[in-house]
């Protein structure tokens, strides 16, 4: 399905203990795009999304089948440190590093990345905050404690860090389950924007989301893809009963 | 609103739930009580039998470098600085140790692995400070005199700091027994505000491309330091009030330590070692004296961590927990 994309998927099982939480799953990221992963919860979606960097494999008895191709070469045969600074994720509820400030928050992962100058720590603060739509917000008080911002401007914060870490694919994971209505549509404008310089994977459990910001969608149910294509394909034309079901508000 | 929602006939209680309550209420009010009465109790016993050595040195008392019982003159400097001076190394030695198992618990060892060793590291606070104190004087002391004293002042006696006759019974003894046993306190308590870290800030490093040591340092300590610091309060509260093992281990002698091979005494021994034997009412009073005072130090330790705390949470914002 979808010949060779950025991001490559091809025939992954990922695994809880015994329970196989998604199956045999082959499917291209494009380049530069927004790829949206629909479906009832617990379908695998946020699994499937945790099997790009690699985080699946840090919880407890679990284990991942398969292979993940970024740029060609299979994620899974490579320390999983070095993947995780080329894909950064973004998560449903906003996590930034409590004790941190704004500014800290940002800079955390330049400073992981070994030695950078003061001024291009200060360059790429900026260039995040500005990118995650944030800056006009807090260019006063990037030193004020990340806690003190809105739950919204949290999660911006949150995508300013994961891209100042300059990753090449950046994962969202229903990164508007806990937001209020304006700051989503913050989200979705952004998202929008983003792909004109990164590939951008999201999972959401809203269709209409994903109708709003995806160029291709695919839908999981029971662990296994059900279909993949352009967004507009999928909800108008679907070719499965399956797909057509759900997208018509039949189950899930 | 109607009123007569509000006038809707509830329910009289049974009299049987209005004394039950009463007698819940009398009782833990008792309890409660009781217990700030034993505070005073103790504290007002301790101020009537220091008066003598109060109306004899007043407050010149906290300076006086001598304790001389033939002459009856007292100080208390030799024993504060006893206390202080053990208990630092018990903290310097003991808090890496005891967070660095709290680290290897919380992140690195084998999941198997972390019930039974976090089992095995409190049991070290299970061992009686009298056992402790017996390995120290039997076991370690010994050690200490012919191989670990003989080391450092050879390589690290131009400081100072290790000058003198290697006894083995020392303050440096003492220190490192005391390390011993604050290591589980605190890493039992840094262990579980480690392990409380949520897994999303835990996620939140590691989808950054963090090493385990960046997770540790970025997401986990920072986020449980609060806990950690209350921890390490609390361990240097046991060091300066321990009593048994410290006098074994010590040396007992009523003098201020000029090196860490120094024989010396700190409050809780000198009150072991010389109260039921003491001269003369006066001795007796300036050691309930003395106590009076690493209560006090145990209080501002209590409170300056408190507003240590209150300080670090209210500038950063983290959180209380």
């Amino acid at each position: 399905m979808m010949g060779s994309g950025k991001l490559q998927v091809e025939h992954l099982s990922a695994y809880y203990g015994k329970r196989r939480a998604i199956e045999d799953i082959s499917l291209g990221f494009p380049e530069k795009a927004v790829s949206a992963i629909i479906g009832p919860s617990g379908c695998g979606k946020s699994t499937l999304i945790r099997c790009l960097n690699r985080l699946h494999e840090t919880l407890p008895r679990t284990r991942v089948e398969g292979r993940i191709l970024l740029d060609g070469t299979d994620i899974l045969e490579v320390d999983p440190i070095q993947v995780r600074r080329r894909v950064g994720m973004v998560f449903q509820r906003p996590n930034p590093f409590v004790t941190m400030s704004i500014y800290d928050n940002v800079s955390v992962a330049l400073r992981f990345n070994g030695r950078h100058s003061r001024d291009e720590i200060d360059r790429a603060v900026i260039r995040s905050l500005q990118q995650a739509a944030l800056w006009e917000e807090v260019k006063d008080r990037v030193d004020a404690p990340a806690m003190s911002l809105s739950g919204g401007q949290q999660q911006r914060l949150c995508i300013a860090r994961a891209l100042a870490a300059e990753p090449e694919v950046l994962l969202m994971d229903e990164p508007c389950s806990a937001l209020d209505p304006v700051a989503t549509a913050k989200i979705e404008s952004l998202v929008k924007d983003l792909k004109n310089t990164y590939t951008v994977i999201i999972v959401t459990h809203n269709m209409q989301q994903a109708g709003r910001v995806a160029d291709h969608t695919a839908f999981l149910y029971l662990g296994k893809l059900v279909e993949y294509g352009p967004t507009e394909d999928l909800f108008e034309r679907p070719k499965e009963k399956l797909t057509e079901q759900y997208i018509t508000g039949r189950f899930g | 609103m109607d009123p007569s929602t509000l006038s809707s006939p509830l329910p009289r209680p049974r009299k049987g739930h209005v004394w039950g309550d009463r007698i819940f209420g009398v009782l833990v009010a008792g309890a409660g009580l009781f217990v700030i009465f034993l505070v005073f109790a103790i504290a007002s016993i301790l101020i009537t039998q220091s008066r003598l050595a109060f109306d004899s040195y007043g407050l010149a008392f906290l300076i006086g470098t001598r304790w001389d019982v033939s002459h009856e003159v007292y100080g208390a400097v030799p024993f504060i600085a006893g206390t202080l001076l053990t208990s630092a190394i018990a903290l310097a030695i003991g808090f890496p140790l005891a967070i660095g198992s709290a680290i290897f618990l919380t992140t690195e060892a084998p999941r198997w692995l972390r019930g039974p060793l976090g089992s095995v590291i409190e049991l070290l606070a299970a061992i009686p400070s009298v056992v402790y104190g017996f390995w120290g004087l039997y076991f370690l002391g010994p050690y200490m005199r012919t191989t670990v004293e003989p080391i450092l002042a050879k390589s690290l006696g131009w400081t100072g700091a290790f000058s003198g006759a290697a006894t083995g019974t020392d303050v440096l003894t003492a220190g490192i027994i005391l390390a011993i046993m604050v290591i589980p306190t605190i890493a039992a308590i840094s262990r579980e505000t480690l392990a409380a870290v949520p897994v999303a800030q835990r996620e939140a490093a590691i989808s950054l491309g963090a090493t385990n040591w960046e997770v540790t340092r970025t997401a986990m300590v920072p986020y449980a330091r609060s806990g950690i610091f209350g921890a390490t309060i609390l361990g240097l509260g046991r060091a300066l009030g321990e009593t048994m093992a410290v006098t074994m281990t010590i040396g007992n002698h009523d003098a201020i330590p000029t090196s860490l091979f120094s024989q010396g005494q700190t409050i809780a021994s000198l009150i072991a070692n010389e109260l039921t034997n003491s001269s003369g009412p006066l001795q007796y009073s300036a050691i309930i004296y003395a106590a009076l005072i690493l209560l006090a130090i145990s209080l501002l330790v209590n409170v300056a961590a408190r507003l240590l705390l209150w300080r670090v949470l209210r500038v950063t914002g983290g959180t209380t927990e």
